[in-house]
């Protein structure tokens, strides 16, 4: 069990410290949230759509997507020089190298939500005032699981002609149940309705995640064996 | 002929036997739900597209079902029978969620007045077809044939297991759709002639599907005996 640990975080230690040192996929999916926010900005009738009436939507759309670049990355990393052979001879399990790029994988994905979620209030006008633990609750419960799905598909996608294209046509319909779960709740949250109204997608969030974490950990040996 | 092509004929020929049943039976079912079924009192004869919608969302959902356990048995014994198998079944798959998601909208316009609503089961069945089609997708853009099994294989498998989400979240949903009138914890709450004729038409759905994957199966194994596979 220690061994296990040890390898966990000696993977997910080498992915993040890649990730500190050039920066580049940090600061771009900053960048490309943000972005996508300024457009959501812009791709309404302001006439018509109250910023606050979409505000739910744009968060989701913005965390699951940054998200997705992310995802892109863990996998391509591995494809340069040969280095997923590498780490395939190194004497750690299967589940510990998909444990490792999915704690390096929710690391990333967090870093991009803690960043974005400032930057939405600013741009949004939302007033998160008493309700910034239940948000980051639903934003741990809901990215969790797609991450799960997503670290896996990436090792996938990775192997055919165009990963880019193929990532999110894998992914996007896993991301359905945790974006309508989030959305739900998070719509409930800052319209400040009662906690009963929100338990049962926050349990609903919380199984996917249980479900998908336990199946992508027992089937990610099946996509390493050469 | 080498023995291995002989077979993968006979399997093609029982396939486009089933299938030539199936139809054949689906015209009764044009038949029987036209002439001899009750028109529905609320609907109409809009209705009248249950018979052809319903059974071809059970045999989506099946096929999902099967491409699933395909891909579990396949991950277990490592059997590129099963492999193809699982193909077979995905690409029948497509085909009913097609016919579900044209029979919909053409029963939604008369009833709901629109083509199209952000209905719940209505997204979660698209978002099954885009399951089929990312499998679909996934099998032409990997080459080497033992990758393509065990990466489909995987995904086939985390496809049945978003399934239950897609149930779940659809009771919870504010939604639009019918709710279940057969398969509901009380008895049906369909008079006989009705539920006879959609038990009818389930069969002759489910026959063609086992046509379709038995005949596609059968032309893999042979263009696999013909040692030209690269089914995509």
């Amino acid at each position: 069990m220690g061994d296990l640990v040890r390898a966990v975080f000696a993977i997910a230690g080498k992915d993040l410290r890649v990730e500190v040192r050039s920066r580049t996929a940090l600061v771009s999916a900053l960048a490309f949230a943000a972005l996508v926010l300024v457009i959501f900005n812009f791709a309404r009738d302001a006439g018509s759509v109250s910023r606050e009436a979409l505000a739910p939507s744009v968060l989701w759309i913005t965390f699951t997507f940054s998200g997705m670049i992310a995802l892109n990355r863990s996998f391509a990393l591995e494809r340069e020089n040969a280095a997923l052979d590498g780490l395939l001879l190194a004497p750690v399990s299967r589940s510990a190298l998909f444990l490792g790029k999915y704690l390096a994988n929710l690391a990333f994905v967090f870093t991009v939500e803690a960043v974005t979620l400032p930057l939405f209030v600013l741009f949004f006008g939302a007033d998160l005032s008493g309700v910034v633990s239940g948000i980051v609750l639903t934003a741990v419960l809901a990215t969790a699981g797609f991450v799960a799905v997503g670290t896996l598909f990436s090792a996938i996608a990775v192997r055919t002609r165009f990963a880019e294209l193929m990532l999110p046509l894998l992914v996007l319909p896993f991301l359905i149940p945790p974006v309508i779960g989030a959305v739900q709740v998070t719509a409930r949250l800052l319209a400040g309705r009662p906690m009963s109204e929100i338990l049962g997608w926050l349990k609903i969030l919380a199984l996917y995640d249980l479900v998908f974490v336990t199946v992508c950990l027992l089937l990610f040996p099946a996509l390493m064996d050469e | 002929m080498t023995p291995e092509a002989e077979r993968a004929r006979v399997v093609v020929r029982r396939g486009l036997a089933l299938v030539a049943i199936g139809l054949l039976a689906l015209g009764a079912v044009f038949v029987v739900a036209l002439r001899f079924t009750p028109i529905e009192r609320f609907q109409g004869l809009p209705q009248k597209i249950f018979y052809v919608h319903v059974p071809a969302a059970w045999c989506a959902l099946l096929a999902f079902t099967v491409v699933g356990i395909a891909s579990i048995l396949y991950l277990w014994l490592r059997d590129a029978r099963l492999d193809l198998f699982a193909e077979s079944a995905a690409s029948a798959g497509l085909v009913f969620s097609t016919v579900m998601l044209t029979t919909g909208p053409l029963w939604g316009k008369p009833i709901w007045g629109t083509w199209w609503t952000w209905d719940a089961r209505l997204t979660f069945t698209l978002f099954l077809f885009f399951l089929f089609l990312g499998y679909r997708a996934l099998r032409g853009a990997l080459h080497d044939p033992g990758e393509r099994a065990r990466y489909s294989a995987v995904v086939g498998i985390l496809g049945m297991v978003l399934v239950p989400f897609v149930h779940l979240t659809v009771y919870l949903f504010p939604t639009v759709h019918p709710q279940p009138i057969v398969l509901k914890p009380s008895s049906p709450s369909l008079p006989w002639e009705m539920l006879r004729t959609l038990l009818l038409s389930l069969t002759a759905y489910t026959v063609l599907l086992i046509g379709f994957v038995t005949t596609r199966y059968g032309l893999g194994r042979g263009a696999e005996a013909r040692g030209e596979l690269d089914a995509g």
